[in-house]
């Protein structure tokens, strides 16, 4: 039928068009980065080092390797752990430039590999080294005199993916892992947490210059202030996101932002927080739109029906 | 004065005859305004884009209820509270932005189906011409609209069309001041192009649908074969009740019942888009807000200008702003460019129906290498032929038409 035929023809090249500026053109304009997963065993950071780190990264990560291979023991972990409780004290105090980290969750949301990376050198766990000269200067430098055998590594992240796993919600892992550099404005966090109601002009005004205060810290140490993710979820594609998230250097090379180290799980759960307040219309969409499309299929039928009653005696 | 019955009930059809004309209305622009019978779907893409420009109409006029035009507000207004405090806001703002994309790509078949079938010819000029005036408008609409949220696309779409302005070497920055308010888009220019997106064009839209339609009065729609039908020997037939035998039939209700069923086909294709497939009408680049101090990696328009940003694109500055201007203006002049005096379809009419394949081919090869990243060579060189081809194509029609076969009637 001729009709048929030239909707062939009209929907042949919407497609090849709408195929073109969107699915082949997207594929041409951002870089192709493979994702890992959420498995930390430093493969990127190896082969994106400059020669002269290359050595001192293989040597490292080959010695993280070794540790995981370790049985840590959990109690003798958590006698470690007290000396981590001087900085990680949830009182949300500026350290060196950044908030010591809540550790409530840490063996849900972090991988194994990476807390022991980290235990063993902050910055080149979070693949950041290229900020810091000597990285006993990263803020968390000083765990490298704490820390300083093999065996003490193992057992306090034992104790950590023991005891200090548990349930965690997609706002607590938010919180956690992102938190403490990133707001989120529609969601009324900042560095500093959720802001409280005040009665008073006066207070709500003194709450938020303690905000500028921990966001100008935030921001000297990291070169910008980190960008708010109210609706980054929307901004960023979901492969961008998991690769970035796993290794931000894949991404946006020489950033100083850290690898978190979130395991799949962790990330998922981030994730849902992200869209939570990112993209709220998610569940409302998947439940108005069969409705919506069911009334015109109806309607349509409906209208083929009467253009047939009109049509039906004209040739 | 005229005579008025006064036993005639208010609001009954004889009273609103005697004060409006309400026969003559109904019969001139519904039961007895003939449209040809020979025609295919494509003949109901006007009523499509009716249809389409009165949704985006009514999910504007909720969005603007609590939209905020101030680049400090602006963003969150979209991005907050319409996307999550407003009760189905979210559904009018994607409706909206799915609406105002899929409308180009009616007008684009609207149009290539006009010059498909030789509907720009003889005594159809002016509904060329109308609908050109429409195309314009709705891109000054699509290009003001796309400012509102104050994303980063918007803030830097607007400096690079603003800065077109400067017009090339001439570096008439003062013009492009005068546009923006302010030497780089901020306030002033957010709340400018509010203005134009919400009262402005908007009323020049609904007066050129009005002319567009009035155009079509008279010469009346055009049909597959383009052929001339006596409209009134066909109009009696019908009248007599010769149904099979006459060529023509009533707008209402026969017309419309094929409309409405394209339009619910249509609608599914929309609503389909609306809830599962959006992204292509929401750039994820403009869910980032503006900052002047971070212009994008990649800068390109909406889908619908990428044919025209690719002929402005390869050239060097001067040059191709000139192409561009003359790639915009030049549609206008298609009746007059296009010299055969047949009215035909494109497959009756031998070059010609060449040239509109490699016409649409070519708009589409533009549409695709001005998304793609310029500095892939070869994307480049492709964009490059692509644009020169363009230009050619008027003088090359030109030429074609003017040597084209008379098509001799009855053949």
């Amino acid at each position: 039928m001729r009709e048929l035929k030239i909707l062939a023809v009209v929907v042949f090249f919407s497609l090849l068009t709408y195929y073109l500026v969107e699915p082949y053109a997207h594929s041409q304009m951002h870089k192709h980065v493979e994702g890992h997963n959420f498995v930390y065993t430093g493969e990127d950071d190896i082969q994106e080092a400059s020669k002269e780190k290359k050595e001192v990264k293989e040597k490292f990560w080959s010695e993280v390797k070794t540790i995981a291979a370790l049985k840590g023991d959990p109690a003798a972990g958590e006698a470690g752990f007290g000396m981590c409780m001087g900085c990680h004290n949830g009182a949300g105090v500026n350290m060196g430039g950044v908030i010591p980290p809540n550790l409530d969750h840490a063996g849900a949301l972090y991988s194994k590999n990476y807390l022991i990376a980290l235990i063993k050198d902050p910055a080149m766990a979070s693949n950041v080294d290229h900020k810091y000269a000597d990285t006993m200067t990263h803020p968390m430098g000083s765990v490298k005199t704490m820390f300083t055998d093999n065996q003490s590594i193992a057992d306090v992240v034992a104790y950590l993916m023991t005891k200090k796993a548990g349930d965690v919600t997609p706002k607590e892992a938010y919180e956690e892992a992102c938190g403490r550099c990133h707001a989120m404005r529609y969601a009324k966090l900042t560095q500093l947490g959720e802001t409280p109601k005040f009665k008073h002009e006066k207070d709500a005004l003194a709450y938020k210059i303690k905000v500028i205060d921990a966001q100008d810290a935030v921001k000297a140490y990291m070169g910008k202030l980190p960008p708010d993710l109210s609706i980054m979820i929307r901004a960023r594609s979901e492969h961008f996101m998991e690769t970035f998230v796993e290794n931000p250097q894949s991404q946006l090379s020489g950033t100083s932002m850290p690898r978190t180290g979130l395991t799949e799980e962790g990330y998922a759960k981030v994730k849902a927080y992200l869209e939570e307040v990112g993209d709220p219309s998610k569940p409302k969409r998947e439940a108005v739109g069969p409705w919506v499309l069911g009334f015109f299929f109806i309607f349509t039928i409906l209208a083929y029906l009467w253009k047939q009653s009109q049509w039906r005696d004209l040739h | 004065m005229a005579h008025f019955d006064e036993n005639a009930k208010p609001f009954s059809n004889k009273w609103l005859d005697e004060r409006i004309g309400l026969n003559t209305l109904k019969r001139v622009l519904n039961t007895e305004y003939w449209i040809p019978k020979n025609i295919n779907f494509l003949w109901a893409m006007g009523m499509v884009l009716a249809a389409t420009f009165g949704i985006l109409l009514v999910s504007g006029i909720m969005l603007l209820m609590y939209y905020k035009p101030d680049t400090n507000l602006a963003f969150d207004s979209v991005n907050y509270t319409i996307m999550s405090e407003v009760g189905y806001g979210w559904l009018w703002r994607h409706v909206h932005a799915v609406g105002a994309s899929i409308v180009f790509l009616i007008i684009y078949i609207h149009m290539f189906t006009g010059i498909y079938y030789g509907s720009y010819k003889r005594g159809r000029e002016l509904i060329w011409l109308s609908g050109m005036g429409l195309f314009v408008a709705f891109s000054a609409e699509a290009f003001s609209g796309y400012m509102l949220p104050w994303g980063q696309m918007s803030y830097w779409a607007g400096m690079v069309i603003t800065n077109l302005f400067s017009l090339g070497s001439l570096d008439v920055t003062g013009l492009v001041e005068w546009i923006r308010g302010d030497y780089v888009p901020g306030d002033a220019y957010l709340t400018r192009f509010f203005m134009l997106h919400v009262m402005l064009i908007p009323l020049a839209i609904i007066g050129l649908i009005v002319l567009h339609f009035g155009t079509l009065r008279l010469p009346h729609v055009n049909n597959q074969e383009s052929e001339e039908i006596d409209f009134e020997e066909s109009a009696a037939l019908w009248k007599a009740g010769k149904r099979k035998e006459s060529k023509v039939i009533p707008f209402s209700p026969v017309f419309l019942s094929k409309d409405v069923f394209v339009m619910g086909v249509y609608f599914i294709l929309f609503f389909y888009l609306v809830f599962y497939n959006f992204e292509f009408a929401m750039d994820p680049v403009n869910f980032d807000p503006a900052d002047g101090l971070k212009t994008p990696t990649h800068i390109y328009p909406e889908w619908y200008f990428l044919w025209s940003y690719e002929i402005l694109r390869p050239f060097s500055k001067d040059i191709g702003l000139i192409a561009f201007g003359v790639a915009q203006a030049a549609m206008f002049f298609l009746p007059f460019i296009d010299r055969s005096p047949n009215v035909a379809p494109a497959h009756k009419r031998g070059l010609f129906q060449i040239w509109f394949w490699v016409l649409l081919i070519d708009m589409i090869t533009l549409t695709a290498m001005g998304k793609l990243p310029p500095t892939n060579p070869t994307f480049a060189t492709i964009g490059l032929i692509a644009a020169v081809l363009f230009l050619a194509m008027g003088p090359i029609l030109f030429i074609i038409t003017m040597f084209e076969k008379k098509i001799e009637k009855g053949a």
